[in-house]
């Protein structure tokens, strides 16, 4: 029964794919999972930007909408009817194909990397070996997409954004990938699924979450700081920084473009919460070993949900950081810190299990954050400006 | 240490989150228009007309000196003068406006006209919710829509109509007992020459006479 | 010779084509992009999943975005005023074709050489990681260091940029 509720999925898919000839069968089932992700997550993205509206709303002090639906349920309808009605301006010298393609590339590849993700027992809708390969690459094209939103627009403000889009999501990919590195590197797996069920396993009753350890900690810190970054949201949302740029990137996108970029931006913030959850937060594993009734799909999307909770909770917090700060936050403080992240993890693997690797990990690892964190906390003499012109 | 100011207004945030569900110093959105916050005392909108007593065109204290309207900035003051004069407050004959036109979609509420009033004939409303589809004739209030009368100005701004009428009680006590004085010298004066004129007397009723004038 | 792979063959020489047929300099290099995409997905239709994605990271996810900056940052993106085909074309046909025939005959030559095999190896992530650890590691290196230098070179290259505009 407890088995059955956890893979009620899967056993729907069979039993539907069951009503055709075995030639089709394969084809169904696959047509059947796309489907499923295609309502799914669109679904995730109304509850998230219910969310978000009423989440900031409240932590500054105001109701969100309110009146749309009780409590504005009905909020993200009214939105996209809205998305969808509003004429479709292309600006006249604008490059129509890129400008057209743009939103479509985003929304492609950042639906493909959900494709990897675990999202309960026996539920990854493809699982590869070189899964989590698969989902940066995914990642790396988005960064294309945003671009050429930018330069096709024709819009110095757009292109300006664009530009620090890139710049930014360049930076940040790579303590994204180092992080996980640390990950696959204790795992021994690039694959997704073998990720999470070596993390599926309890002592005294608390899990194997990669994130309880100190080097997982800190990897997870950084991977969150660079997923922030790579998803372009606040504090790093100066390419679409709405007070300075108007919306940046996607300034010269209405109606139905700008809902796919909308659409696309928080698809992505959802994926990149679920690898996060895979690779941390023990993806489809319950936090207790009793607790291991409940069915694995439920635990997976709480996490993703909560992950979207600080997300929201972090934009509501924090000013935004100017471009030179934030390329320098990431080169200068997260890339060092994810390479020592990375020695460390080497070191816990081969010092045996023990309270010993706990005390020396958590030691090396506290003391260079305080002592990298203290140095670029050390205030700046302030000097005569000098200035540097363009040529 | 690096952070620590994050997890400072994280919990700052989360404070905020929290307590706007209980406490109504975290939440202060008001459900407007089912809710409305009360206007402080000094809130000004646009101008409107005062009028003394029932009857708004008999008892406007306007007398068309036109002052409001030459010493508007944006100029969306027009007064017309009428032709004839009708008795004010204290009494002595006046003009009155025979049209008095604000246009609201120009007027920047800067309570200059209002400033310079000798007559304290207008002063501030209240009033915001004017919106209307007619985009000229509708933002065009001419005096009637402009008289209001002194209990609205009461019921609106209590303490500054309280201290406007205290002045005009004092001016009209003034002003009473200057045409009391007036009339009392009249009086002396007519009484005076009624009595038989030696020719020594005419000179002690002079400086007399003079020492009566105001 | 599968009809999956004609398809990709197609995109992979059409994204090609644009990339130099193409007037404006971005489009270009879009199509570029489009170009290792379908290698990428050549790749991937010969059961190499590691390459496949590391074509895509690498390529479409980076040096499409150099070469973006590059034309951009070079203000170069308007059309020449004389035309995209170059003069001397001849020698690059006949460039192009010297260079065409050394790779048509290493992969003939390769093919002749390796013994015919009815099964696809299964390679995985671990024997490349393996093999790069163990058997490869002397390259693995030298490429490393000259990535760092050309890293180092580049800062270099925009510090004497920055003195100089001193």
């Amino acid at each position: 029964m407890i088995e059955n509720a956890d893979q009620i999925f899967v056993l729907l898919k069979h039993w539907a794919v069951g009503f055709l000839p075995a030639g089709w069968q394969g084809i169904a089932g696959v047509i059947l999972s796309v489907v499923a992700i295609l309502v799914v997550f669109p679904s995730l993205f109304a509850v998230a930007v219910w969310m978000e509206r009423k989440g900031l709303a409240r932590m500054q002090n105001r109701i969100g909408p309110n009146r749309v639906g009780p409590i504005g349920l009905l909020q993200p309808i009214a939105d996209a009817v809205k998305s969808l009605t509003k004429e479709d301006i292309v600006p006249l010298r604008a490059d129509a194909v890129v400008h057209f393609m743009a939103p479509v590339a985003l929304v492609v590849v950042v639906f493909m990397g959900i494709a990897v993700l675990p999202m309960g027992r026996n539920m990854t809708f493809v699982s590869m070996d070189a899964g989590l390969l698969f989902f940066f690459a995914m990642g790396a094209s988005t960064e294309l997409s945003v671009f050429m939103a930018g330069w096709s627009s024709r819009n110095k403000y757009s292109l300006l954004g664009a530009m620090r889009g890139v710049a930014q999501m360049i930076s940040y990919e790579v303590p994204l990938l180092m992080s996980s590195v640390a990950v696959v590197m204790i795992t021994g797996s690039l694959s997704l699924d073998k990720i999470v069920e070596a993390q599926n396993q309890y002592t005294w009753g608390l899990p194997h979450w990669y994130i309880f350890t100190p080097w997982g900690l800190a990897a997870f810190l950084m991977y969150a700081t660079a997923a922030t970054a790579e998803t372009n949201r606040s504090p790093f949302d100066l390419p679409e920084g709405e007070s300075e740029l108007v919306a940046g990137y996607f300034t010269e996108y209405s109606g139905f473009k700008w809902a796919l970029f909308f659409l696309g931006e928080y698809v992505g913030m959802l994926s990149i919460s679920g690898l996060g959850t895979t690779l941390f937060l023990g993806g489809w594993s319950s936090p207790f070993a009793f607790l291991g009734w409940v069915p694995s799909w439920f635990w997976f999307f709480s996490k993703v949900m909560m992950s979207i909770a600080v997300f929201i909770w972090i934009r509501g917090t924090l000013p935004r950081l100017r471009q030179d700060q934030l390329m320098n936050f990431a080169w200068k403080f997260v890339i060092p810190f994810t390479l020592l992240d990375l020695a460390v993890a080497a070191l816990w693997r081969f010092m045996s299990d023990g309270w010993a690797r706990w005390v020396v990990c958590s030691a090396i690892l506290l003391l260079a954050y305080a002592l990298m964190g203290g140095v670029s906390m050390s205030r700046k003499h302030l000097g005569l400006r000098t200035y540097r012109y363009a040529e | 240490m690096l952070g620590e100011g994050i997890l400072k207004g994280l919990a700052e945030t989360a404070k905020n989150f929290a307590g706007s569900f209980v406490s109504a110093e975290r939440l202060t959105t008001v459900q407007y228009p089912e809710q409305r916050i009360a206007p402080i005392e000094a809130t000004r909108d646009f101008p409107f007309l005062v009028y003394d007593g029932n009857d708004w065109e008999a008892g406007m204290r306007c007398v068309a000196c036109q002052i409001c309207e030459k010493e508007c900035p944006p100029k969306c003051i027009y007064i017309v003068k009428s032709a004839d004069k009708k008795p004010d407050a204290l009494g002595k004959p006046q003009f009155y406006p025979a049209r008095f036109d604000i246009d609201i979609s120009v007027c920047m509420s800067c309570q200059i006209c209002v400033e310079v009033c000798p007559f304290e004939a207008i002063k501030m409303d209240t009033e915001f919710e004017l919106s209307t589809t007619d985009r000229f004739g509708g933002l065009l209030f001419d005096r009637k829509e402009l008289a209001k009368s002194n209990e609205h100005y009461h019921k609106i701004h209590p303490t500054e109509a309280a201290e406007v009428d205290a002045r005009l009680a004092a001016q009209k006590v003034k002003s009473d007992a200057k045409s009391d004085a007036a009339l009392a010298a009249a009086a002396a004066k007519a009484a005076a020459p009624a009595k038989p004129v030696p020719a020594a007397a005419s000179p002690a009723t002079k400086p007399e006479g003079g020492e009566e004038k105001p | 010779m599968s009809f999956a792979f004609y398809v990709i063959a197609a995109l992979a020489v059409a994204g090609g084509l644009a990339a130099i047929l193409l007037k404006n300099t971005v489009h270009c290099a879009l199509a570029l992009t489009v170009a290792f995409a379908g290698l990428a997905m050549m790749f991937l239709e010969l059961d190499a999943q590691f390459a496949g994605f590391a074509q895509i990271l690498v390529y479409v996810g980076a040096v499409a975005i150099l070469i973006v900056f590059a034309i951009l940052l070079t203000r170069n993106a308007e059309t020449p005023k004389d035309g995209v085909y170059s003069k001397n074309w001849f020698v690059g046909l006949v460039i192009a074709a010297a260079v065409f025939a050394v790779l048509g005959w290493a992969v003939l030559h390769s093919m002749r050489v390796l013994p015919h095999e009815t099964a696809v190896p299964a390679v995985t992530v671990l024997d490349i990681g393996n093999a790069l650890m163990g058997r490869y590691v002397l390259p693995l290196e030298i490429v490393a260091l000259l990535l760092t230098a050309a890293l180092i070179g580049a800062v270099i290259v925009a510090m004497h940029e920055k003195e100089r505009a001193k």
